[in-house]
């Protein structure tokens, strides 16, 4: 069973290795034709552009860099002429010239998709031309390099129950080499992901296949990022399975996770934009889906008929009236836990790191001023953009739509969420985004905390201080300053994943929905001692 | 200035003690521990060693918690207790006066004077100190190729587990013919015979320790057996057969001392101003037919929770509800609520379930007749501390708890019940008709 698991690993590894190099390998050769349909597609009137990229690209045959090098430096080079033009128009004052200018810059933020869209065209090579074999010394064998790692733990780990043996003696799950590698593995992926797409476009080569079959399109990078989600889920979903095989509402919980994730995120917005239709994850919620507001999303919605209304109205009641009365009978758990997919991610991939959120006051403190902060920000955002989407203006009270748009989109959509969100899991545990910056989970947070009927409860006097649960609680709440004083669990930043009762040794904790009435429940000694002392202690107000 | 409480041991008894003194008083609190620096969970510390947890995760409060609470903690071995002059003696000849003192000492293992039983490699697993030395005793399965733990309770299971996750052979020696047969029914101890057994550890029942053998080193090498004289080669010996009140430094200081130190059930001692509360107390007659010393966590929080009310100025006596106790066993949990004894007391008869997955059972002791309850051990089932409480209160009969066992059930959500399997086996034995009610929240917290 190790030399499987060993094989696993190697196995695994390799896949990993080669997905790695496919970057590297390949070669860009652009044709003239190529580079003029996609001119006029795009409407590019720049020549500058045209004259620059066929002179450094066209008939060329480029690696990665030096192909997506070359069309960047065009794309900057002509954005230094213009920019000159704008100045020199400027100083003398020709207005109408100094506008006209503006039509031949590209967007500096545009360069990443420009040239992604170029290399698309032009790949050539190996890649390209065995996309079903790199599928396979690709995703295949990652995927089945890890089954075989995972699967024989259904033996190694022994018989069914808790099995967190040598968690913290073990450099991937302590905070060790491994995790520093996983981490910086991890944070580099989403930088290129989100910032340098046009580096790793063999990578949606890999994954056209698979992309046309689906939605009729070739892969993008957003394509290859859904696909990747979902296997790398479903894959880490097996070792949960066996991991807490003994432990049903973990099994269903992970099952629904998954079906939300590959249906309601992936298959049906892939389906739909093969019909023409815009692509809605209809279990995303606002404010965690922050651009639903979005002039451009209001614009698709409106413009695609009944379907598209739908989707507006079914939006604003998921938010408004689904989401918090769900919370008010099961908790935030049926989300954060069971539907959404960044805790999908997080309760699979992220599962081995779950020890690490840090369960200090500080560290508690800190939280409720970021997570409310960022709410805050996403609601002002959004109220800004829909002043401005129906007014017309550019600003509401100086703040700029278009600028507040795209500093979130930075720092929260793709920093926040993504970056630090996933990329840092092997140190600072798998719910950093979700317990410090999901809007929507600060918006269910106040729903649970102040009218739910969910809590955590104490089973009477039981607890015996031992600091598994707090250990084991991804969102680095103090179980155990709860349990051990015989007090129920009740907070806004529990996500229900009912891991703390599954560690418990003494059986103490019970997820559970009843009445409201006494949900919270502040007590000073336990059950078990004198009746007239308990309830001289528990009802003395005065009691800190 | 406020009266000085100096606490001696910063175990789950003194620190509760310190905790209620200060949420009802200003008073000066001192807690002096030779063991560790702060708090942490003695429960827990088979778990530093399996890995699961870092002995900082096993500190129930942050380290700024006692200056912000003003409980000063100090690290020393208190030599001497000088009641006339009021004042200790520590370690390094510093001495501490108190007004008002409390033993919260604890215990240390038992020792029955096995020849070798203070070789290297021999040893208990109480404290800190002792979670160390397993470390360095048994780091993995190349310095320690086998292990024999003696003394089939708690803390010997426990020791076992942590041995098996280093992949270390265990040779587990048990007095008595079942596991924990003294304390538990004998369906349950076979039970728990065939779980241990089915992890592969190396189960002796019915054998006794007769020596320790040393190499040239004077490390263990082997034990002998006292039925068969038996060798079995090892590296690390386990001693855990039970645990004695942590008394030896106290033989001389006028302190009365019995087994335990001796107290009345205000928790005093003979001597005024000297209080003693948790593993080391030891009534002169058990409360509520409870034993005379229960080195239990909970019970050491209960005289905790009540002395500090004493010494608050509301004299409370030690006055414990009904009996609850849990464990684990590898990968059976165990809680009970009420007594059940190993054999059931004279007019007591037992009705015993076992699900045919072998790791969960329910052992109910009744009054014969009336089938009044008097007490449950659950394995393999978690249940509600606050309603079995409550119907031990009431004085419900057993018809009457298995009827509404679906409202005490405490498994997670979606795991299956077993309570209709459960009452028609005892419909069988019984000859009632009963039938499981629906779980009712008002019942719960009614």
């Amino acid at each position: 069973m190790k030399i499987i698991k060993n094989l696993g690993l190697v196995i695994f590894l390799t896949g990993l290795a080669i997905w790695t190099a496919s970057v590297f390998m390949g070669g860009f050769t652009l044709q003239q034709d190529q580079l003029d349909v996609f001119v006029s597609e795009k409407g590019i009137k720049s020549e500058l552009i045209t004259k620059k990229i066929t002179e450094d690209v066209v008939g060329k045959t480029l690696g990665t860099f030096a192909f997506t090098g070359a069309i960047r430096n065009a794309l900057a080079e002509n954005n230094t002429y213009y920019d000159a033009q704008i100045a020199k128009y400027d100083a003398a004052k020709e207005w109408d010239k100094k506008g006209e200018q503006y039509q031949y810059r590209i967007n500096d933020k545009d360069f990443q998709a420009f040239s992604f869209s170029l290399a698309k065209k032009a790949g050539t090579g190996f890649i390209v031309e065995n996309k079903g074999l790199m599928w396979f010394l690709t995703f295949g064998l990652s995927i089945l390099g890890a089954l075989m790692f995972i699967f024989p733990n259904l033996v190694l780990l022994g018989k069914p129950g808790i099995k967190n043996d040598h968690i913290y003696h073990d450099a991937a799950t302590n905070r060790g080499w491994i995790a520093w590698l996983v981490l910086i593995y991890l944070v580099l992926f989403y930088l290129v992901l989100y910032f340098n797409a046009d580096y790793v476009v063999n990578w949606t080569f890999i994954l056209d296949p698979i992309s046309n079959a689906l939605n009729g399109g070739d892969a993008s990078q957003w394509f290859v990022y859904g696909f990747l989600y979902c296997t790398i889920m479903l894959t880490m979903a097996m070792r949960m399975y066996i991991k807490y095989r003994h432990n049903k509402y973990q099994i269903v919980r992970t099952t629904s996770v998954l079906f939300f994730q590959i249906v309601f995120a992936f298959l049906i917005p892939e389906i739909m934009s093969s019909l023409g239709k815009p692509g809605y994850d209809f279990k995303n919620a606002f404010p965690l889906d922050y651009d639903f507001f979005f002039e451009w999303n209001l614009e698709t919605l409106t413009e695609s008929g009944g379907l598209g209304i739908f989707i507006l109205v079914w939006g604003v009641v998921l938010t408004l009236v689904i989401v918090p009365v769900m919370v008010y009978f099961f908790g935030k758990r049926w989300y954060c836990s069971w539907v959404c997919g960044c805790g999908g991610l997080a309760e699979t991939l992220g599962d081995p790191y779950r020890q690490h959120s840090n369960k200090t006051m500080k560290a508690w403190k800190l939280e409720r001023w970021l997570i409310h902060s960022v709410l805050a920000f996403s609601l002002v955002m959004t109220v800004v953009t829909l002043y401005c989407y129906f007014t017309g203006a550019e600003s509401l009270l100086g703040i700029n739509t278009q600028w507040i748009k795209d500093t979130y989109s930075f720092l929260i959509g793709a920093w926040f969420a993504g970056v630090i969100g996933t990329g840092f899991y092997p140190i600072f545990g798998n719910r950093v985004w979700c317990r410090f910056g999901c809007p929507l989970a600060a918006y269910l947070g106040f729903v649970q905390r102040f009218k739910s009927r969910f809590r955590i409860t104490t089973n009477g006097g039981q607890c015996i201080s031992c600091g598994n649960c707090s250990t084991y609680c991804e969102q680095g709440i103090d179980v155990r300053a709860y349990a051990q004083k015989g007090e129920n669990i009740v907070r806004s930043s529990c996500v229900g994943c009912g891991v703390c009762s599954a560690v418990c040794p003494r059986g103490v904790l019970k997820l559970e929905n009843g009445p409201e009435a006494g949900r919270i429940n502040p007590t000073q000694v336990l059950l078990g001692n004198d009746v007239d002392l308990m309830d001289y202690v528990n009802n003395d107000q005065d009691v800190a | 200035m406020e009266e000085h409480i100096v606490i001696i041991g910063n175990g789950i008894s003194g620190v509760t003690t310190a905790r209620h003194i200060r949420k009802a008083s200003d008073k000066k609190i001192t807690i002096i521990s030779a063991e560790t620096d702060h708090f942490f969970s003695r429960t827990a510390l088979m778990y530093i060693y399996m890995g699961h947890m870092k002995y900082e995760h096993t500190k129930p409060y942050e380290d700024y918690f006692w200056k912000k609470n003003r409980i000063d903690l100090k690290r020393a071995f208190v030599e001497t207790v000088d009641h006339e002059n009021k004042q200790l003696l520590l370690s390094g000849g510093e001495k501490m006066s108190y007004d008002k003192l409390v033993l919260a000492v604890g215990s240390t293992p038992n020792k029955f004077g096995w020849p070798g039983q203070d070789l290297e490699g021999v040893q208990g697993l109480y404290s800190k100190q002792d979670l160390d030395k397993l470390e360095a005793n048994a780091p993995d399965n190349k310095t320690c190729k086998r292990a024999v733990v003696v003394g089939g309770g708690l803390i010997g299971i426990e020791m076992v587990e942590m041995l098996l996750t280093r992949d270390i052979p265990v040779t587990f020696l048990v007095r008595e013919n079942n596991f924990w047969n003294g304390v538990l029914p004998i369906g349950e101890s076979q039970m728990l015979n065939r779980h241990i057994k089915s992890h592969h550890v190396d189960l002796r029942l019915g054998f006794n320790l007769d020596s320790i053998l040393a190499d040239d080193n004077g490390k263990v090498r082997a034990v002998t057996i006292k039925e068969t004289g038996e060798e079995i080669a090892c590296n690390v010996v386990g001693l855990t057969a039970g645990v004695s009140p942590n008394v030896a430094f106290l033989k001389d200081s006028g302190i009365e001392i019995g087994r335990g130190i001796k107290v009345n059930p205000m928790l005093e001692t003979n001597i005024k101003d000297i209080y003693a509360i948790g593993d080391c107390a030891e009534q002169h007659e058990g409360i509520n037919g409870r034993r005379p010393i229960e080195a239990v966590w909970y019970t050491g929080r209960m005289m905790g929770e009540a002395l500090a009310q004493t010494l608050t100025g509301k004299p409370t006596a030690y006055n414990p509800g009904h009996w609850f106790n849990s464990a684990k066993f590898m990968d059976i949990e165990y809680q009970t609520y009420g007594w059940v004894f190993s054999k059931p007391k004279e007019g007591n008869t037992h009705f015993h379930w076992m699900h045919k997955d072998d790791n969960k059972c329910i052992t109910i002791e009744m009054q014969e007749g009336t089938r009044k309850f008097i007490g449950i051990n659950n394995f393999g089932i978690r249940l509600r501390h606050e309603l079995f409480d409550r119907w031990l209160t009431e004085g419900q009969t057993t018809d009457y708890v298995l009827e509404h066992l679906k409202d005490a059930n405490f498994d997670p959500e979606l795991y299956a019940h077993y309570e209709k399997e459960i009452l028609a086996e005892y419909n069988k034995q019984y000859g009632t008709s009963l039938a499981p009610k629906k779980k009712s929240w008002k019942r719960i917290f009614a």
